[in-house]
């Protein structure tokens, strides 16, 4: 188990290190590192002392280096647009990004695995077919028009819900969060939902799937032969065999969600990272834009290592694999 | 002595397949006492297994039972509501599946898979249902059962995972055990162990156990009782000395001709020439017709199950002591 | 997988070329049906599919027919009048000549002919993506597959990675580095999808490299690249099918989400997506014909094309045939 667990950090290292390398030579060999990290509006004196104080005239391979090092001391750069490292800034939206992709998730798998579990279970009924058609919905239309379109409907024609921003937050364990104040859920619940649409689909379908393979399985019969209850066949003997790979797949998308959430937040003007990026492509505010990319980068790099290590908690098959008696 | 465990009656379990009528199971009938063994032989497509889950009352769709009576202890279970099955299986009637690998829930431990065993059926607590399990697997023969009971079961041996199957079966003391070719998979010394434990226990606990298999070596050291079955069918019933010593039917007589053991050294093997037919197209009459030797023009009807003394033949010309000379 | 071909007389014909992609589906004993008219009937028995294929269908001869079928070009500024502009479905232009079925933008345009043009570059746009990275992606997993060790670890590994992040922000990297334009957008959009095909053709062509009729072939001396593509290629096709259509209606909406983000399509080239971010702004003054209809259209496309791809994952799946 520890040698899966440092094999895996080996492999986490080397992807980090590649895709810094990418955003490296996107920024410094492709793009025009100038532009990008300098503040075009400088004067000709400012812009020779930052090329001199970033290296800019030194070989590439020596930039890369000042690259990882600053990158490890936590110098991203500074944004054009704010004047504050652009680190900081990121840190400080990431909490508002981190709450609507939870909230999304949460409603996938809350909503998601029951209704998947009942067209698993039924799958010729009227219930069974709908819900797998709405499935085939949920992930065919575009994000960001259905957004549009619960703004117009709750916002626009009802009234009942505020259609941009977040609401007032409050600090839980020091990090700002909005889900607590019945105006803050207000705000929350309409970027939510439709940032967990797709995933909604994809849960459905998942859970469908499994439990309609589990359904085969001998173990069912077996556990039916023992005279066990229908809700503790499904709820305990199907519901943790496909539990697994559920979870794992959802937690795999937690990353992109938070990708997804750039879409959500541009709609809904929350004040996320994701909106921060958007703004930043738009002004032109590179340093951002690179500080972000390293950041969600490794944010994705750790998520996929921690599925992997919950994974392998989860299945005893994979866990005691190394104790067989 | 009390009545028998036991009985089914003119059971007919058929499948609706696309592609036709499946008749699995057609017209089957036959006893088991309790503490007695019955083996139910054939080969695979013979009907066995299905009849071992319409007793359980576990034949999925496209299958049904058609027709049939099954009594347990007198009691009718085909007019059991679902919630009463519910308290049947795993309490008084038990099955053992040939696959223990794929039959134990592989994400479940072993004790949790143990202890609902025993609580769906009685209201005790947590701990003595543990304890129930843990003497359950000491008396299958499980050693260090502490250790066993937190493990999993891919961690166990296929011999092993199959004795918990078997203590699974026998943890509620039920009137009636079916075991489901359970050695099958297994080598052939832990079967002989796995066989003597399981007549040990039903001795002693008088449970009445159906051991459906297609292995006649198995039946000959375990069984009391034997049904040959064919293609859906019983076609030879009769005690385990009478049917393996002198068999009726020219099937159970191919069946044991074609056992290695039984042909002379250097002499080509004897089979059973053609195929078993497909259930969805039987031939007409006697279903063994078109492999049979001593088939006639009588074999074009269908044969009743005819009793001789007190075994049961399902045979036109079944066969005697002098045929025996025929045999080349 | 699917069965393969398995006499020797189809590979030393080689004039036999039709023989491999037919034979390639065939099952034993159903030689008289051709393999391409026992999946046209697998597929038709869905009447749900059926219906996606038609309303794809529908959809793309509205693209492809745009100029002919608009009631106006909405990119011909000399026909446009600004005093037409937001109208609601269903008025009149100024001068009474043009009925606006579904309204007009903010400039004037008739929202219909919008809509057909902007399918044709949503639909061209996400077809030539894919078709480029099913090129590129099939040719790097058959190369993968057949040759093997450091290359197929290599190739494997860069295709895992790539999958482990979101399409969204791979697409979104590339664009902040390339700039925007309709190559690089299409260039980010085969980057995204190219380890799809490369990552199903590689598997498949494994499984079908250690079978016999590859071996024949090889004893045969025929050439690499002959086996790879006239042999095995063939029998690689079904799940190569399906990715791929399911892959389009990705890709479209990918672009889709990229053009509304601002970071698609530049506005001379206008796609379904840059429509619905043109009237997001009027929305909430209730104009909602702007956003609502192109939308309507871009999932009208979309879920035909699902409801295709769905049917023929099941239809071209040997393991479902029962």
């Amino acid at each position: 188990m520890l040698v899966f667990v440092i094999r895996r950090l080996l492999q986490s290292a080397v992807v980090l290190f590649a895709m810094s390398l990418l955003v490296f030579l996107g920024v410094y060999a492709i793009g025009n590192p100038v532009d990008i990290l300098i503040n075009p509006n400088a004067d000709q004196e400012d812009i020779e002392r930052a090329i001199k104080g970033l290296g800019l005239d030194k070989p590439l391979w020596e930039q890369y280096l000042v690259f990882l090092r600053q990158a490890a001391e936590g110098n991203l750069g500074k944004s054009f647009a704010f004047n504050v490292p652009a680190l900081q800034l990121i840190l400080e939206r990431m909490p508002a990004t981190l709450e609507l992709a939870t909230a999304a998730m949460l409603i996938a798998v809350a909503v998601g695995l029951p209704l998947g579990l009942w067209a698993g279970l039924k799958p010729d009924s009227f219930a069974g077919r709908s819900i797998m058609a709405g499935s085939i919905l949920g992930f065919s239309l575009p994000t960001f028009w259905v957004g549009l379109m619960l703004i117009m409907v709750f916002s626009v024609y009802l009234g009942w819900l505020p259609s941009n921003g977040r609401g007032p937050t409050t600090d839980l364990f020091g990090v700002p969060v909005s889900f607590l104040s019945w105006d803050g859920i207000r705000h929350l619940i309409m970027p939510a939902t439709n940032l967990a649409l797709f995933n909604l689909a994809l849960v459905i379908r998942l859970t469908r799937a499994g439990t309609r393979e589990a359904l085969l399985q001998d173990y069912v019969k077996f556990a039916r032969a023992k005279g066990l209850s229908d809700g503790r066949v499904i709820g305990v003997h199907v519901l943790k065999n496909i539990s697994i790979p559920i979870v794992t797949i959802t937690g795999l998308q937690f990353g992109t969600l938070i990708a997804f959430a750039i879409v959500t937040e541009t709609i809904f003007a929350w004040p996320g990272m994701g909106k921060l990026i958007i703004d930043s492509i738009n002004v032109l505010d590179r340093p951002v834009i690179v500080a972000y990319l390293l950041i969600i980068v490794t944010l994705f790099i750790v998520i996929n290592l921690a599925v992997d290590i919950l994974y392998s908690v989860l299945d005893p098959r994979v866990r005691l694999s190394d104790a067989k008696a | 002595m009390s009545g028998p465990t036991l009985e089914v009656a003119g059971l007919r379990t058929h499948f609706f397949t696309r592609q036709g009528v499946v008749k699995a199971v057609d017209g089957v009938s036959f006893e088991v006492h309790p503490g007695r063994i019955l083996g139910l032989v054939g080969e695979s497509g013979s009907g066995k297994t299905i009849t071992g889950f319409s007793i359980m009352g576990l034949v999925d769709p496209p299958g049904r039972i058609l027709e049939g009576e099954i009594r347990l202890k007198g009691r009718s279970l085909r007019a059991l509501s679902p919630a009463e099955w519910q308290a049947v299986r795993g309490d008084r009637i038990a099955m053992i599946f040939q696959d223990p690998m794929m039959t134990l829930n592989p994400v479940l431990r072993i004790d949790t898979q143990m202890i609902e065993a025993v609580r769906a059926h009685a209201g005790v607590s947590v701990q003595a249902a543990r304890e129930r399990a843990r003497e359950a697997l000491v008396r299958v023969g499980i050693p260090s059962p502490d250790e066993r009971l937190v493990a999993y079961p891919h961690q166990f041996s296929g011999g092993m995972r199959q004795r918990v199957a078997i203590a699974i079966a026998l943890i509620n003391k039920p009137d009636l055990v079916i075991a489901d070719e359970p050695t099958t998979a297994l080598d052939v010394t832990i079967q002989g162990q796995i066989l003597a434990e399981v007549q040990k226990l039903c001795r002693e606990s008088g449970t009445a156990l159906i051991w459906i298999t297609h292995d006649l070596a198995v039946i000959a050291g375990l069984a009391d009782e034997v049904c040959v079955m064919y293609a859906g069918r019983i076609v030879e019933r009769g005690t385990v000395d009478q049917v393996l010593d002198a068999p009726l039917h020219p099937y159970t007589r191919g069946l044991l001709d074609s056992v290695p053991s039984r042909n002379r050294p250097g002499a080509p093997l004897r089979q059973i020439p053609g195929m078993t037919p497909s259930l969805l197209a039987l031939p007409q009459g006697c279903a063994f017709r078109s492999r049979c030797r001593r088939a006639t023009e009588t074999c074009l009807s269908d044969p009743p199950l005819y009793p001789l003394g007190d075994r049961q033949v399902r045979c036109f010309h079944p066969i005697h002591a002098e045929d025996e000379a025929e045999v080349e | 997988m699917t069965p393969p071909v398995d006499s020797p007389a189809a590979i030393t014909e080689d004039a036999a070329l039709a023989a491999p992609a037919e034979a390639a589906i065939a099952v034993p004993g159903a030689a008289e049906e051709s393999p391409f008219r026992r999946i046209a009937a697998d597929f038709a028995a869905s009447r749900l599919a059926l219906l996606g294929l038609a309303l794809f269908a529908l959809v793309v001869l509205c693209a492809v027919l745009a100029p002919l079928i608009s009631p106006q070009n909405p990119y011909d500024l000399a026909q446009l009048d600004v005093l037409d502009s937001r109208l609601e479905p269903g008025s009149r232009s100024g001068d009474g000549k043009l009925l606006f079925w579904l309204g007009t933008d903010d400039q004037g345009r008739d929202m219909l002919s919008a809509i057909f043009y902007g399918l044709r570059i949503s639909i061209g746009v996400g077809v030539a993506a894919t078709l480029c990275a099913l090129a590129i992606g099939t040719s790097l997993g058959l190369a993968a597959a057949f040759f093997g060790g450091r290359a197929d670890s290599f190739i494997m590994r860069v295709a895992d990675i790539q999958l482990s992040f979101p399409a969204i922000l791979i697409a979104l990297i590339l664009l902040a580095v390339l700039g925007q334009g309709v190559d690089k957008i299409i260039i980010a959009l085969i980057a995204v999808q190219w380890a799809y095909y490369a990552r199903t053709v590689r598997g498949s062509a494994l499984v079908e490299r250690s079978k016999e009729y590859i071996e024949a072939a090889r004893c045969l001396a025929l050439p690499a690249r002959r086996i790879v593509f006239r042999h095995l290629l063939p029998n690689c096709l079904p799940p190569l099918i399906v990715v791929a259509t399911v892959q389009v209606a990705a890709a479209i909406t990918l672009e889709a989400t990229l053009s509304f983000l601002g970071l698609g399509l530049p506005i001379t080239e206008p796609s379904l997506g840059l429509l619905i971010a043109n009237g997001f702004t009027y929305m909430l003054s209730g104009k909602y014909w702007i956003s609502f209809f192109p939308g309507v259209a871009l999932l009208l496309t979309i879920v035909s094309i699902n409801l295709v791809g769905d049917q023929l994952r099941d239809v071209l799946n040997p393991r479902l045939q029962r």
